[in-house]
């Protein structure tokens, strides 16, 4: 625990300067590297971003309305982030991804988000619950299994949540049997779960022993045309319309040995550190969606809307509320970038995580919500993207841990530094 | 080397989202905090460049090239993300110097398809900073070469030494065809553009981009013109509506154009 607390202690600790390599995995090291603004990206992140966020304005924001309205993920735009390397964004070359670092997902997450946070969290589950459980927790064939269908045509879904159990994830009742010839059956139902009507790979959570309570839970690599497997329902939702959340049977699945995710009765391990990284990627998409909320509405009231006899962002009053709004947005994109950068550099960052989310989320529902205020009845129908960003901020503060839950963390890591 | 060994020169101009504004001393437009990226119809060119190749043309190198600040490593960055295979910085002060004249655009260019033993070069019929609209132009006529401009259609045959062009004019399609070596231009609706992919992008990271200098070409950047001063178009007058064909005919006997 000190070791990894203290990075400065680790890094005085180690014999040999590595040269610094973003990787998926491996932490960068940064001892000599000078303290640069938190905002600052790497040549290939500034490019990245840059053409992210020009796919992000010219093919997508044109379907934003209409996939919402449909409550319907449209396939092209699937196909297309596909093509883009947005679904193996830190899935290596040889697998067929991009290789990029972390932060690069981080930094795509939020530049599709300012645009349509269905389309952001679809490629956020997909890369950093899903992508990431196999990179760091699959044997070799996993990953050469999954890895290259993960990367270039195979959503996956993250399934961890079951109707009985939410904030209390590992209350989870679904059962996996081991079969005399080493194979799993598995039954039970999840809920809630992001890409499903979609998605080709389930990555399921299921106890093995539930006598042994939270330390049966293992990880099952689950392919969809797996026999038992049902989709049960898709939930009608307030926001992130176009993303699927369904709910999941599993009755009598059966699954080779081959599909349990590293070791049996280490399930719990793999989803605390896959929803703790998870958790910046959601904050990403909070503070791409406040920017993106901001934004809209800043155009309107610079540009477009006069009222007695000026743009009604001329009024100070408007100015402030403006200026108070962005203020908050910048704020907690420090702490998604900081979280995001010590995730890389192999530092402590679940607080970090849990601030960034939980802050990213109360920001993205204030400013999304008072954007409509500044449209006035522009912002209120459902002709512009005012109204959707503000619904859509509604599920920050719920999934991957909510708001409650994340004050919780916060407050455990913060009283074991100050107790004793 | 064989085949086409085609040179996309390109440029870091300032994003065609943002609206241009006039420095306080009327001499240029104002450039600093403001977003820039690559030149649109530059895109274009690089986008039929690869396009070329992956009509599986036998296309043997791309390169990129760029004279301007240090900042224009940027668009070189994003060429070869999109497909360019290497690319070529020349580094140039234009903060001090002040931009590039098409003619030492053109000369620098000439020299460059020597050097680099070229036969295409395609370019942007014009930057959208100055919208000169010369630089292609006057390189066909340095180099003694056939010159295609504001091409909407491009096609080589498959031994790739007669290129037809399709370019269009006041009434219609004008349809060129030449041999070897080629100086094109490129216009608006002669492709989509591609986005860079994440894997491009990494890959890209590993293509060669060489710095050079104005005088490693031996080429004199002094400028020809003086740019006495530069104004924003005066503001337009709102325009009136009217309600239909007999209250335009009013409208315009009114005015005494009719
Ligand atoms: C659109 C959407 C997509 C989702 N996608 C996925 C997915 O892909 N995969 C997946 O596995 N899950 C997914 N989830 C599930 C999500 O993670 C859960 O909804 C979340 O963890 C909360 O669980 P719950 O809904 O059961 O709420 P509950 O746990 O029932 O919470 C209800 C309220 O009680 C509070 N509360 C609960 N416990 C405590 C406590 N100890 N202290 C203080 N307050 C507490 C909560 O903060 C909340 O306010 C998704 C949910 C939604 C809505």
């Amino acid at each position: 625990m000190a070791s990894s607390s203290r990075p400065f202690m680790r890094a005085l600790a180690r014999s040999t300067v590595r040269t610094p390599k973003l990787s998926a995995c491996e932490p960068l090291d940064i001892t000599d590297i000078p303290p640069t603004p938190i905002t600052h990206l790497s040549e290939t992140e500034a490019l990245m971003k840059d053409q992210v966020s020009k796919f992000a304005s010219e093919v997508i924001l044109p379907k934003s309305r209409e996939m919402d309205e449909a409550e319907k993920m449209d396939p092209e735009i699937i196909e297309q982030c596909f093509e883009q390397g947005l679904m193996g964004i830190e899935i290596p070359e040889e697998y067929g991804g991009a290789g990029m670092n972390f932060t690069a997902a981080i930094v795509a997450i939020e530049e599709l988000a300012r645009v349509d946070p269905s389309v952001s969290v679809m490629t956020d589950v997909h890369n950093t619950l899903v992508n990431t459980a196999i990179l760091k927790y699959g044997s070799e064939k996993t990953k050469k299994d999954w890895l290259p269908q993960l990367a270039t045509n195979t959503i996956g879904s993250f399934c961890l949540s079951e109707p009985i159990s939410g904030s209390d994830a590992f209350a989870l009742k679904t059962r996996a049997t081991k079969q005399p010839d080493g194979s799993y059956l598995l039954s039970g139902s999840k809920m809630w779960i992001t890409n499903s009507l979609e998605a080709g790979f389930f990555l399921v959570f299921a106890n093995l022993d539930p006598s042994a309570g939270y330390k049966g839970i293992s990880a099952f690599l689950l392919p969809r045309d797996t026999p038992g497997f049902a989709i049960a329902k898709k939930e009608k939702k307030l926001g992130i319309k176009a993303s699927s959340t369904c709910v999941i049977t599993l009755d009598d699945v059966h699954l080779p040995a081959s599909a349990l995710l590293g070791r049996e009765g280490e399930g719990y391990k793999y989803a605390i550190g896959l929803l703790n990284e998870g958790r910046i990627g959601i904050a990403a998409q909070m503070t791409g969606l406040a920017l993106g909320a901001w934004e809209n509405a800043a155009r309107y009231v610079w540009n477009d809307r006069r009222q007695f006899g000026k743009l009604v962002g001329e009024f100070q009053g408007m100015q402030h509320q403006l200026a108070q709004a962005y203020t908050e947005i910048q704020a907690a994109r420090g702490l998604v970038y900081n979280a995001a950068r010590k995730k890389e550099a192999g530092e402590e960052f679940v607080a970090d995580a849990a601030m960034a989310k939980l802050f990213s989320s109360q920001v993205a529902g204030r400013v999304s919500g008072s954007a409509i205020e500044w449209m006035g009845g522009m912002g209120f129908v459902r002709e512009g993207l005012a109204e959707k960003y503000w619904r859509d901020s509604k599920i920050g503060a719920i999934y991957e841990g909510t708001s409650n839950i994340q004050l919780t963390t916060i407050a455990k890591l913060l009283q074991k530094e100050y107790t004793g | 080397m064989s085949g086409l060994r085609i040179l996309v020169p390109v440029k870091r101009v300032i994003d065609y989202a943002v609206k241009p504004r006039v420095n306080k001393s009327q001499t240029a437009i104002e450039t600093t905090g403001v977003k820039h990226s690559l030149n649109p119809f530059d895109e274009l060119s690089i986008e039929e460049a690869i396009r070329l190749r992956e009509r599986a043309l036998p296309v043997s190198d791309i390169l990129a090239l760029s004279a301007g600040p240090a900042k224009s490593a940027d668009v070189l960055r994003t060429a070869m993300a999109m497909g360019a295979d290497r690319s070529i910085h020349v580094q140039v002060d234009t903060e001090k110097e002040g931009d590039l004249e098409p003619l030492t655009v053109a000369k620098l260019l000439a020299k460059v398809v020597a050097e680099e033993d070229r036969n295409v070069v395609i370019l942007g019929k014009q930057s959208i900073d100055d919208d000169a609209h010369q630089t292609g132009q006057m390189l066909a006529g340095l180099l003694g070469w056939s010159q295609a401009t504001q091409a909407s259609k491009v096609e080589v045959e498959k031994e790739g030494s007669t290129v037809t062009v399709k370019r269009e004019v006041d009434g219609g399609t004008e349809t060129l065809r030449a041999k070897l070596p080629i100086v094109i231009t490129t216009d608006l609706r002669l492709n989509e553009p591609r986005y860079a992919s994440l894997p491009n992008i990494m890959k890209a990271k590993k293509k060669p981009m060489i710095k050079k200098t104005m005088e490693d070409y031996g080429i004199d950047i002094k400028r020809r013109f003086k740019t006495v001063k530069v104004v924003e178009p005066a503001p337009r007058q709102g325009g009136g509506k009217v309600e239909d064909v007999d209250g335009m005919i009013g409208k315009l006997k009114e005015l005494g154009a009719l």
